[in-house]
């Protein structure tokens, strides 16, 4: 206990003293302070919390909701309505109701049963559907909701209390590494200087830690007995969703102390570095500023779902059509014919007096009412629209949402997008936009925690102007071995020519020899044991080596910097197996630094308050030796000063400062005899800053004893002053110390991309998806990733929007807005003066600048640009601007987004996309629970969309076509009086079974092409964004073949069977029999027309078509040999009927290929002379399973062909790599040619007439 | 990569290959060379067919007459409808019919009816299956409406369809000899052992103020009553024939037989026609070309359609 409590204590040391050279505690500006104390009480400022007394707040008005979150779209009370009316919002699904109603009277054609049974199945499985994702939405808050945090009951004791108990005015301790249960007021941490760092990467994607402080005044309560009589009352702001602000005061003992957002603790961020904390829980539940950003989850609804309502549409507007001929027909017989029709005992105008009074006012067949026959035709329309219901498949819905179901799970299942690492797959969340995967045209992607995994490692450097760490990438490596492919047809004919080859030699050579070199880097970059953030492999540094560079006084310095410069400390490992430390900095790029000098042998060992210890390797003696620095001066990192600096003392009582910074900054500040190296560095940081690595330039500088001392009252004069100008006084002094450097050299880190991402990013780019980075990340950071992703490019012209600094100080909407057009206006000029040239644009934009460009009036401009751009990049954006811009672009191009992202910032995006998809690998399941599908890494994107994208794109749309199909047979009727062909339970039967199994079989199992063809011809993805099976002229053919079909099957079988007998005994086929036969030719004709459209027979479909087809009579068998009360006229109709008669067989035949006919016809004649892309693949697909031709020159050409000039992505840059290379050699092979023709034996050739 | 293979030889089952979407799948893709086999298929197999489907169907011989309009005497032509309706007159008819062709026993006789819809909605509705089997044991007849009671009793059978029974009785005499025609077991068996009651008789039957059809001897049970069950049931389309009887001895060519009917039926009001057949039948039933045309249409158009795909392919050959 006492040995704890004494660390406690030391690490409170530690890190305060620490903190007390970096400033970044601002106080608030006298400006601020009053205005907020104004507003307190005024409306919108009303919130007053009574800190430790929770008991306050369970009346009113005081009465605050508990810290209950939910993120389900229905609680128990809602569901029914809510989800009833979603359903009946689908065109078709009102209809049913509609008919269904109408069934409860005797308009119906169909008996209640059979109209209201597949209403409530269709409607209740979808219902059932969203329950259960629903349910999975309630489990995952449970989850979030049970999570436990130590609150204060009575008396300074602290227990374990859920998230959901949570009142406001909870006291709280939350531990290092937990998430904050809800928005807290900071009261005070493990340091006696009450500071804290939180991570904030769920609520705006910034990876960097943030410091918080607590007011002076609470600092004392820093042990949980404190907290027995505790009492204080804070007057704030009500609930918002604006995170950056908070306005607020607090009455403690007496006194009153203003808010600020530094003492605000947001949900959804983290406890980092600081042991503990204690906190005043301010908003709990939805009031908390997290909650209040994300925005509800819409239901989605897939293009092909909105289409399908379009398809319904026509085909309501057909039934009603048809309806109209009937009931008008029905009218003409009934003014003409009918009432001569004795046998119907219609009462006649004329005879009406003839009838006995009580039989005519006992009629009331409303329906053939000769003397009303207006009111009869619209009875009958009404009965009609019924009767023709059938045109609208209520079973689609049906069969779609089992079909995306199952293919959800087959998604879902799929080892290939298993991640061993995490132990997690793809879980795709709602079934809803299968298909939609295989439509996607643009990817909106976060970057941290999606593309990267947040971890730096030490990659490269470039030290006294040498650089180390490899400098071959493996772009170069790429295009080295494309290249070498393409030269073999182009050296064999220059061997042809004349001697001129021997000329070449050299060249080739040098390449082949580059690229074999680089196959050995890479070799030796695999091996060694893995050192996490410490990616480095050169045998002239590691093991000690540096020791026989040539500079090794700029070599030791440049690990000096990398060991004295910066704010991480060593952590203290409780078991030293090793005598490797580890490190934690404010950001991971310090951490990978300091991991990277402990490996050069320059150990950062401890720090105290005014000393750093480092194990240096002394390369004289060849020993370890333990030196002190003493820490002068720390001159902190900011983003406007962009470098940072320590000054020290070495045990000579040498001064130094070493700096770290951008290179810019650095180079600016060099000393004249401080650019030695310059020149190299300058070079090796462009490579470097290609590859996407983040550079950071090293200098020092020795300093005087004497002007030190004069610095050093200036510095501190102005870290004492209080007030706006201190910044501005501190930034000033640094500069007067921060000159006359020395660059040592440049140190590249690599922001670790995850496992194929930039392979996934050039398939995508290959299928033609755009992709656009939004990141709430500065913009470097932005930057180098969009290099390391190869999304930006050297040779790629950028645009970079951002406000100039005028503007910005200025303030003035107008005049930024200004700005930015003229920026967007200059930029788009250029992407139109060079869009021929085919050069790719980049675009950057960061947030500020973004604000503006989203407002009303310019929104279109940028737009227009940013659609024209290879590339866009977003940085420093806001979750709402996030949601903001895929909104715009989805309402601007009109085209299917995808968002995905990881954390809590992106659930705006993930929600506003067409698809949202949330990365469950890393923690914080925010946007795994906002997204529609999650995936445990980016890399599964690829497979996902190009394979299983592709894939429930053919299969939805194919199967929508097959029943579009079948709806047109049920055109089959008698006279216009509305009498139905076929037994009840046959139609109930048909949708039901008989046609949904096959196409369902079909939806679920249907592949054009297997997957490893998907992955290989990633063009194929372009028929969905082009809608290839889905366009309106597919439809209408559909529908046309329909037709035709069911006029076949009527016409031959009623011309086959009537009036003449259909068997042996001499037996006419009645009502019950025709009806029969007919049905069998329907159910023949759909399941083969089903059986036409699969391209792909596993045993499930064999079976599930053929059997449908046995099913039906086996369905007959049972259904006529049931009493008659139940087969009514079916009775016995096929065992005695039409089985027994030649004729019945022989039609089924006849009637099938005849109605089949024309689709066969088509589809041979598409698939042989206008083949679509599918079609070659799968013909060649098969030739290769015969010949294995995945060798043959054929097959790698029609890859090379399928692969569509991509202008962002790693082949993108191969290729540009490439043209650079071909440049090259063609300058060598021109200097070559002249060298030749102006050869005497050269000029012999040509004039010789045999040549 | 060990561990990976193991893992997949271990859960190479078929569930896997299913949730892998890897199950062995035959994939068949229409070459030219298969499209023009299976044209050339369809040709071989529909042309043979068709050919002996309108042999059988040539084989059958069938007589028509219409005799609707010669059954009325001249003088009442001018109004047929009064003439049928006319109780009084006897509708005896006569009518010769020539055998053209030798007619092999059973000779289906039928009746067949034209424009005449045994289709309407509501004449088809027009019936109770259960008081057919019951008889006034059950007492539900609304279905029956408008025929479902008279005098407040129910009717067996009730409903239009029964009520409106064909009532047309044919005799036929050749060489001076009646021929033996056989009026059993030309309903559905199962019609008359499952659907019409054997201890259900005719009862209440055309009592009414307007007589339909022909009427029922309520001393025989409905099971037994063959020309109202084939008439019940009810037929597709608006021109249909029903079967009357058998004659059970052959016809030899140039036989005339002379058939004495009554004409009691009325199809003047509505403008339908009375036709008597006699025909045989062969396996595939009566008299029908249809199918054998269609049959021999589509094989002819399948070799067509093999030729034109094999010139073409020939011709661009890809």
């Amino acid at each position: 206990m006492a040995a704890a409590s004494s660390r406690k204590r030391k690490g409170k040391i530690r890190w305060s003293k620490l903190y007390s050279f970096a400033a970044c505690f601002r106080p608030l500006t006298s400006e601020e302070r009053p205005a907020a104390r104004e507003l307190i009480g005024r409306p919108g400022f009303s919130r007053v919390v009574f800190c430790n007394e929770p008991h306050l707040h369970k009346r009113k008005p005081y009465k605050y909701p508990y810290n209950y979150i939910s993120t389900t779209k229905y609680n128990v009370l809602t569901f029914l309505p809510r989800a009833l009316f979603e359903q009946f919002r689908r065109v078709a699904n009102f209809y049913f109701l509609l008919a269904a109603i109408f069934s409860l009277f005797s308009l119906a054609p169909f008996s209640r049963a059979s109209l209201i049974a597949p209403l409530v199945f269709v409607v209740g499985i979808s219902m059932l559907k969203e329950a259960v994702e629903d349910w999975h939405r309630f489990l995952q808050d449970l989850d979030v909701n049970n999570r436990t945090v130590k609150t204060h009951i009575s008396n300074g004791v602290f227990v374990d209390k859920l998230w959901k108990e949570l009142r406001v005015g909870d006291v709280v301790k939350v531990n290092k590494g937990e998430y904050f249960p809800s928005d807290l007021l900071l009261l005070s941490s493990s340091y006696e200087d009450g500071v804290c760092y939180v991570e904030t990467m769920n609520l705006d994607g910034e990876t960097n830690l943030k410091i918080k402080r607590c007011l002076e005044a609470s600092l004392c309560l820093n042990e949980d007995e404190e907290f027995s009589k505790f009492k204080a009352t804070v007057h704030c702001e009500d609930p918002n969703p604006n995170l950056y602000t908070f306005v607020g005061n607090i009455e403690f003992e007496k006194e009153s102390y203003p808010l600020s957002p530094s003492q605000l603790l947001l949900r959804d961020s983290k406890l980092r570095n600081t042991d503990y904390i204690y906190g005043v829980v301010i908003f709990s539940g939805h009031d908390t500023k997290a909650v209040r950003n994300s925005t509800r989850s819409p239901s989605k609804r897939s293009w092909i779902e909105r289409k399908m309502d379009h398809i319904i549409y026509i085909l309501f507007s057909m039934l009603v059509l048809v309806s109209l001929v009937s009931s008008f027909g029905s009218l003409l017989y009934l003014r003409q014919d009918m009432v001569d029709w004795w046998y119907l005992q219609l009462p006649d105008d004329n005879k009406v007096n003839d009838l006995d009074d009580s039989n005519s006012e006992k009629y009331d067949d409303r329906f053939f009412n000769p003397s009303k026959p207006v009111q009869s035709a619209g009875l009958q329309f009404i009965r009609a629209l019924i009767l023709y219901g059938y045109l609208i498949p209520i079973s689609l819905y049906v069969s779609i949402e089992v079909v995306k179901v199952l293919q959800t799970m087959l998604i879902n299942k799929d080892i290939e997008l298993y991640d061993d690492v995490t132990c997690k797959s793809v879980q795709a969340r709602t079934s809803n936009l299968n298909e939609e995967l295989g439509q996607v045209e643009m990817i909106l992607s976060d970057k941290t925690g999606t593309l990267t995994c947040n971890q730096m490692e030490f990659r490269k450097c470039s030290i006294a102007g040498l650089s180390y760490g490899g400098d071959i990438t493996e772009v170069d490596l790429a295009a080295s071995m494309r290249m070498n492919t393409d030269f073999e047809p182009f050296e064999f004919s220059i061997d042809e020519t004349d001697g001129a080859t021997r000329s070449f030699e050299p060249f080739e050579f040098s390449v082949s020899s580059f690229s074999a070199q680089n196959g050995n880097a890479r070799l030796t970059q695999t091996e060694g044991p893995v050192i996490k953030g410490f990616n480095f492999r050169d045998d002239r540094l590691t093991n000690k080596n540096w020791i026989h560079g040539s500079n090794l006084f700029d070599i030791t310095m440049f690990f000096r910097v990398m060991a004295l410069c910066h704010t991480g400390i060593p952590l203290e490992d409780d078991n030293h197996k090793t005598d490797k430390l580890s490190y934690e900095a404010e950001s991971p790029e310090e951490v990978s630094f300091l991991i990277a000098s402990q490996e050069f042998g320059f150990q950062f060992c401890r720090r105290t308050q005014s000393l750093m210890v480092l194990k240096e390797f002394d390369p004289s003696s060849m020993k370890e030796v333990e030196r002190e620095y003493k820490l002068l001066n720390l001159l902190e990192f900011s983003s406007s000063r962009k470098r940072m600096s320590v000054i020290v003392s070495n045990e000579d009582g040498q001064i130094f400062l070493l700096c770290k910074g951008a290179d810019s900054i650095i180079f600016d500040r060099l000393a004249d005899n401080g650019k030695a190296y310059e020149q190299a560095t300058t070079m090796h940081l462009s490579s470097y800053a290609e590859d996407g690595l983040r550079t950071l330039a090293f200098a020092f500088r020795t300093i005087e004893a004497a002007e030190y001392e004069s610095w050093n009252t200036i510095f501190t004069q102005a870290k004492a002053t209080i007030g706006p100008e201190r910044e501005e006084l501190l930034e000033q002094a640094s500069e007067m110390i921060e000159k006359d450097l020395i660059l040592l050299g440049v140190v590249a880190v690599e922001d670790k991309l995850q496992k194929g991402v930039p392979e996934c990013i050039d398939k995508l780019a290959q299928a033609g998806l755009k992709i656009w980075l939004l990141t709430g990340d500065k913009r470097e950071t932005a930057i180098n990733i969009g290099f390391a992703c190869s999304l930006l490019r050297q040779d790629m012209k950028q645009f970079h929007l951002s406000l100039s600094r005028d503007a910005e100080s200025n303030n003035q909407v107008k005049d930024m807005k200004e700005d930015i057009l003229q920026q967007i206006e200059s930029s788009y000029k250029m992407v139109c003066e060079e869009r021929n040239k085919e050069a790719p644009f980049g675009l950057v934009i960061d947030g500020k600048a973004l604000e503006i460009a989203l407002r009303g009036d310019v929104k279109n401009e940028f737009l227009q640009l940013a659609v024209n751009c290879a590339s866009v990049i977003c940085c420093r954006v806001s979750p709402k601007q996030k949601a903001l811009i895929t909104r715009l672009v989805k309402q601007y191009t009109g085209k299917t987004t995808l968002a995905i992202g990881d954390g809590a910032n992106d659930v705006g995006m993930i929600q506003e996309a067409d698809i949202g998809v949330g990365i469950s690998g890393m923690e914080g399941m925010q946007a795994v629970m906002a997204s529609d599908l999650s995936l445990p890494q980016f890399r599964f994107l690829e497979r996902l969309l190009i394979v299983h994208g592709h894939w429930c794109y053919q299969r939805i749309s194919k199967m929508n076509v097959a029943f579009g199909l079948t709806l047109f047979y049920y055109e089959l009727y008698t006279s216009f009086s509305g009498e139905v062909l076929y037994d009840d339970w046959y139609m109930t039967m048909f949708n039901v079974m008989l046609t949904s199994l096959p196409v369902i079989a079909l939806g679920v199992l249907e592949q054009d092409v297997s997957s490893d063809i998907c992955l290989q011809f990633p063009a194929l993805y372009q028929q969905g964004p082009r809608n290839v099976h889905f366009s309106w002229s597919r439809i209408i053919g559909w529908i046309l073949n329909g037709v035709v079909s069911s006029l076949v099957i009527f016409l031959a079988n009623i011309y086959i069977l009537s009036p003449t007998a259909m068997r042996e005994n001499g037996f006419v086929a009645d009502i019950d029999s025709l009806g029969a036969i007919t049905y069998t030719c329907i159910i023949w004709t759909v399941n083969c027309q089903i059986a036409l459209i699969t391209s792909h027979f596993t045993w499930i479909q064999h079976l599930s078509i053929w059997g449908s087809i046995l099913l039906w009579y086996i369905f007959l068998l049972v259904y006529d040999a049931l009493p008659p009360n139940f087969s009514g006229n079916a009775f016995q109709v096929l065992v005695e009927g039409i089985g027994s008669a030649p004729l019945y067989w022989m039609i089924t035949v006849l009637v099938v290929v005849v109605s089949l006919l024309p689709y066969f016809i088509h589809i041979v004649i598409q698939r042989s002379y206008f083949p679509m892309d599918d079609h070659i693949i799968q013909e060649m697909e098969q030739c290769y399973k015969k010949y294995d031709v995945r060798d043959n020159e054929m097959w790698v050409r029609e890859q090379r062909n399928s692969q569509r000039s991509t202008r962002i992505g790693f082949s993108a840059r191969v290729d540009a790599k490439i043209l650079s290379f071909n440049q090259q050699l063609q300058q060598k092979k021109l200097s070559i040619y002249r060298s030749v023709t102006n050869s005497p034996i050269y000029r012999s050739i040509t004039a010789s007439p045999f040549s | 990569m060990d561990t990976d293979r193991e893992r997949h030889s271990a859960r190479e089952t078929a569930f896997y290959l299913f949730t892998q979407q890897s199950l062995p799948a035959c994939k068949p893709v229409l070459t030219p060379g298969w499209v023009i086999a299976i044209f050339l298929f369809m040709g071989v197999i529909f042309i043979p067919v068709g050919l002996v489907t309108l042999r059988a169907s040539h084989c059958v011989v069938e007589i028509v007459d219409r005799y609707d309009i010669d059954c009325v005497p001249e003088s009442s032509r001018m109004d047929k409808v009064s003439y049928i309706r006319d109780d009084s007159i006897p509708k005896n008819c006569s009518r010769f019919m020539k055998v053209h062709k030798y007619m092999k026993a059973p000779i289906y006789i039928y009746y067949q009816l034209d424009n005449y819809y045994q289709n309407h909605r509501r004449y088809v509705k027009s019936r109770s299956d259960k008081q057919l089997l019951d008889g006034q044991k059950y007492h539900d007849t609304s279905s029956c409406q408008p025929v479902e009671s008279n005098n407040n009793r129910p009717i067996v059978p009730c409903g239009l369809i029964a009520w409106s029974l064909f009532n047309d009785t044919f005799e036929f005499i050749r060489e001076g000899a009646e021929l033996k025609v056989n009026r059993k077991n030309i309903a559905w068996k199962s019609d008359r052992g499952h659907k019409f009651g054997k201890n259900v008789y005719p009862f209440n039957f055309q009592n009414g103020t307007l007589i339909g059809g022909g009427k029922l001897n309520p001393e025989i049970p409905l099971s037994d009553q063959e020309d109202l069950i084939v008439w019940m049931r009810t037929s597709a389309l608006p021109s249909f024939r029903k079967l009357y009887g058998r004659i059970e001895e052959d016809l030899d060519v140039d036989d005339v037989v002379v058939v004495n009917l009554t004409n009691n039926y009325n199809t003047y009001s509505f403008g339908g026609k009375k036709k008597l057949v006699l025909s045989t039948s062969s396996w595939l039933g009566g008299k029908n070309d249809f199918l054998g045309h269609a049959c021999v249409f589509v094989g002819c158009s399948s070799l067509t359609l093999a030729i034109i795909f094999m010139l073409l392919h020939v011709k661009y050959r890809r």
